[in-house]
């Protein structure tokens, strides 16, 4: 066993049994369900648009050279520094060397998963630099020096009063149970931050080939005032976010706020085609742009499951994931949680490691309809099963298989076989789910069903 | 010139990425031999816009489809028959709000209807102090577009007073005409290629509603960041 796997074992036995986790995550996503149906329910049709948003990633990712040569191209010629970095070691180079050179002390940040995927903040912070994160969730999760627990919702972990709890420690506020004075602690102190530092690092949702722009999506404003205020920008993005044209962020920015929030639009979609533009009175006087391939590569090289680059990470399949639900964000020990993060992790942090992700699935397929740009997320888990079983084979399983194999295929063993569990069943109740208990996996959590007393076969004969 | 090294990073991601796409996936809905649902001709968005949110094709229809977007936002939405309604508007809000000073930018709406107010005015055109613009009660601007599929408004860097006026004043007010608004997304974004070409401002941000949180336990709170309040004043 490998390590990912135990930590994996045991925290999904602790967060499974935690009702506070269970109350907070179902009332939470109760919510989002609710929500998220009356707006697609708003749609023409939920899912022609759906199909259409697949075709379009499709397009892009199939050609993906041609449009993220043109991207970078386009926003080369408005004065944006385009940096391409094949691994994170790289990505957080360019980054640091790019703070380096500025002379900067302080940065702010909004939300970006690619950034936790490099291990970013790590980097900067080791290197002697203060990094706010800006996003509330993410703001609340880095004071707790902890992960996002979900890649849409940060903190949907805690409490009002675990977060007042860790105000009152960190920022030195004074207690409440209200969220809307809550938010106004945190809004406080991160007004301060954005006027005083030397540059912003965001993500971004979109990268838009035709005109050369990414594009933010938010709720907060805090994406707009991380591009608006400190001198520099650096935009961190993976190379899978290409779409090709700008008119078809009018089928992608409803999709991902109905999927990803149950809202009809997010609060701000801002697409920034580069740094101040002659005539404009504010914004940064330099844009850097950095592409992440990370391993990307791998995963398009495997044309069966290239699709799961189509994610645009709205994380409806973590929503009605029933095993993301019971374990929880954390358990999985991943930046990418949830079916889509069991999908795509093992080809982004190898597959032997993290198979066990691919087994944590009732391959129930509620991933799969949920999905707004229509990955084959529950098929795909099997494939990287089969994957797994093909790269490293279980000696034990096959000789499991073997001997199942050989005995059913001789009946007069099946028959003796038969006789003997039957004789030996009543006797099983004494060593269920314990140690001595020869099918403990099994029956340690289940009921073992009780063998006929006459099989099939018998009581054909007796009836005749 | 600067000698390059033999092989560039972008040259060895574009490279990977070549490589990997010799080999063709199926198309969506085709996984295990199924045929698609139907073939598109074109790009999936020029057919797409039925499926989507509904727009309204009069201008009355999107009116009110701004305003059930807006109720349901928590943008405050006005729509007067004159400039001079407009400007009560504003004077009202102004009172309501106790606001000592404002922030715009130079514009064929905001100019005037800033003026009037007769409170001190901040116009950010050719650079201002951030300090000075984050102690203003509102940030005045102008906009392209209202999109009555989303209850969003369309604002850039070039024309509504930069990045900073739409999101840092605790009280963001759009000041509109009729002409301005489009059906749906699909027409925001053809108005904006049509107006720029290729000449586009750094930056474009649709705003659907004053700045919100869910963070906390899903709790919708407003002003997390920008705005407070939203206003959008259109005659």
């Amino acid at each position: 066993m490998t390590a990912p796997v135990q930590d994996f074992l045991v925290q999904a036995r602790i967060v499974a049994r935690d009702l506070r986790h269970r109350g907070l995550i179902q009332r939470a996503l109760g919510k989002y369900e609710v929500a998220r149906d009356r707006k697609q329910a708003a749609f023409g049709s939920w899912q022609s648009a759906r199909q259409a948003a697949a075709e379009t990633k499709w397009d892009a990712i199939n050609h993906l050279d041609q449009y993220l040569d043109q991207f970078a191209q386009r926003l080369e010629a408005r004065g944006t520094k385009v940096h391409w970095a094949s691994n994170g070691a790289q990505a957080r180079e360019i980054i640091l060397g790019i703070i380096k050179s500025k002379g900067a002390k302080s940065i702010i940040k909004s939300k970006a998963m690619t950034a936790e995927e490099i291990h970013l903040n790590d980097a900067m912070e080791q290197a002697g630099y203060e990094v706010v994160e800006s996003d509330l969730g993410e703001f609340i999760v880095q004071l707790r020096h902890e992960p996002p627990y979900h890649i849409v919702f940060p903190a949907m972990h805690l409490t009002r009063d675990e977060i007042s709890d860790l105000f009152q420690r960190k920022l030195g506020s004074a207690p409440t149970n209200e969220p809307e004075e809550l938010t106004m602690i945190a809004r406080r102190a991160l007004r301060e931050k954005y006027l005083t530092a030397d540059i912003g690092i965001t993500g971004a949702n979109f990268a838009i080939a035709e005109t050369g722009m990414i594009s933010i999506t938010e709720n907060e404003g805090n994406a707009r005032l991380t591009a608006a205020l400190p001198k520099t920008m650096i935009t961190l993005l993976g190379i899978e976010k290409v779409l090709p044209e700008l008119a078809d962020l009018a089928l992608f920015l409803p999709m991902l706020a109905t999927a990803g929030a149950g809202q009809t639009m997010t609060g701000y979609n801002t697409m920034y085609g580069g740094p101040r533009q002659p005539g404009e009175c504010d914004g940064p006087k330099e844009f850097h742009v950095v592409l992440l391939d990370n391993r990307r590569t791998e995963l398009l090289a495997d044309p069966e499951q290239r699709d799961a680059l189509h994610c645009i990470r709205c994380g409806a399949c973590l929503n009605v994931c029933p095993i993301f639900r019971n374990v929880g964000g954390h358990t999985y020990g991943t930046t990418y949680s949830g079916p889509v993060g069991s999908v795509i992790t093992p080809h982004l942090r190898g597959l032997q490691d993290w198979k066990h992700l691919s087994a944590s699935s009732s391959l129930c397929g509620a991933c799969t309809e949920a999905c707004p740009v229509k990955i084959d997320l529950h098929h795909h888990l099997l494939h990287n099963r089969r994957n797994a079983a093909t790269g490293k084979p279980s000696v034990l399983e096959r000789l499991a298989y073997h001997a199942f194999a050989f005995v059913a295929n001789r009946p007069a063993l099946w028959l003796f076989g038969k006789e003997v569990a039957r004789l030996f069943q009543p006797l099983h109740v004494f060593v269920k789910g314990s140690y001595l208990d020869p099918a403990r996996p099994w029956t340690a959590t289940r009921d073992t069903p009780e063998m006929a007393p006459e099989s099939f076969k018998e009581w054909w004969r007796n009836r005749r | 010139m600067v000698e390059e090294p033999p092989m560039t990073e972008r040259e060895k991601i574009l490279g990977r990425i070549r490589e990997a796409l010799t080999v063709d996936a199926p198309h969506p809905g085709t996984h295990g031999g199924h045929e698609p649902a139907f073939h598109f001709k074109g790009r999936p968005v020029q057919v797409a816009q039925p499926w989507l949110p509904p727009d309204g094709s009069t201008l009355e229809e999107q009116v009110a489809r701004f305003r059930t977007a807006s109720t349901e936002l928590k943008t405050d939405f006005h729509f007067v028959e004159s400039a001079e309604a407009a400007a009560a508007v504003l004077a009202r809000i102004r009172d309501a709000g106790h606001w000592r000073r404002v922030a715009t930018h130079n514009g064929e709406l905001t100019t005037t209807a800033t003026a009037a107010l007769g409170l001190p005015v901040l116009t950010v055109d050719g650079g201002y102090d951030v300090n000075a613009l984050e102690a203003c009660d509102a940030g005045i601007t102008e906009c392209d577009a209202l999109v009555a599929q989303t209850g969003s408004v369309v604002v850039n860097s070039r024309n509504a007073g930069g990045r900073a006026l739409s999101v840092l004043p605790p009280h963001h007010v759009v000041l509109a005409r009729r002409e301005q608004m489009v059906g749906d997304l699909t027409a925001a974004f053809a108005l904006i290629k049509q107006r720029y070409g290729a000449d586009y401002p750094s930056m474009i941000s649709f705003i659907t509603g004053p700045s919100r949180t869910g963070d906390i336990e899903r709790i919708l709170v407003l002003g997390a960041h920008g705005p407070k309040q939203l206003t959008v004043i259109c005659h």
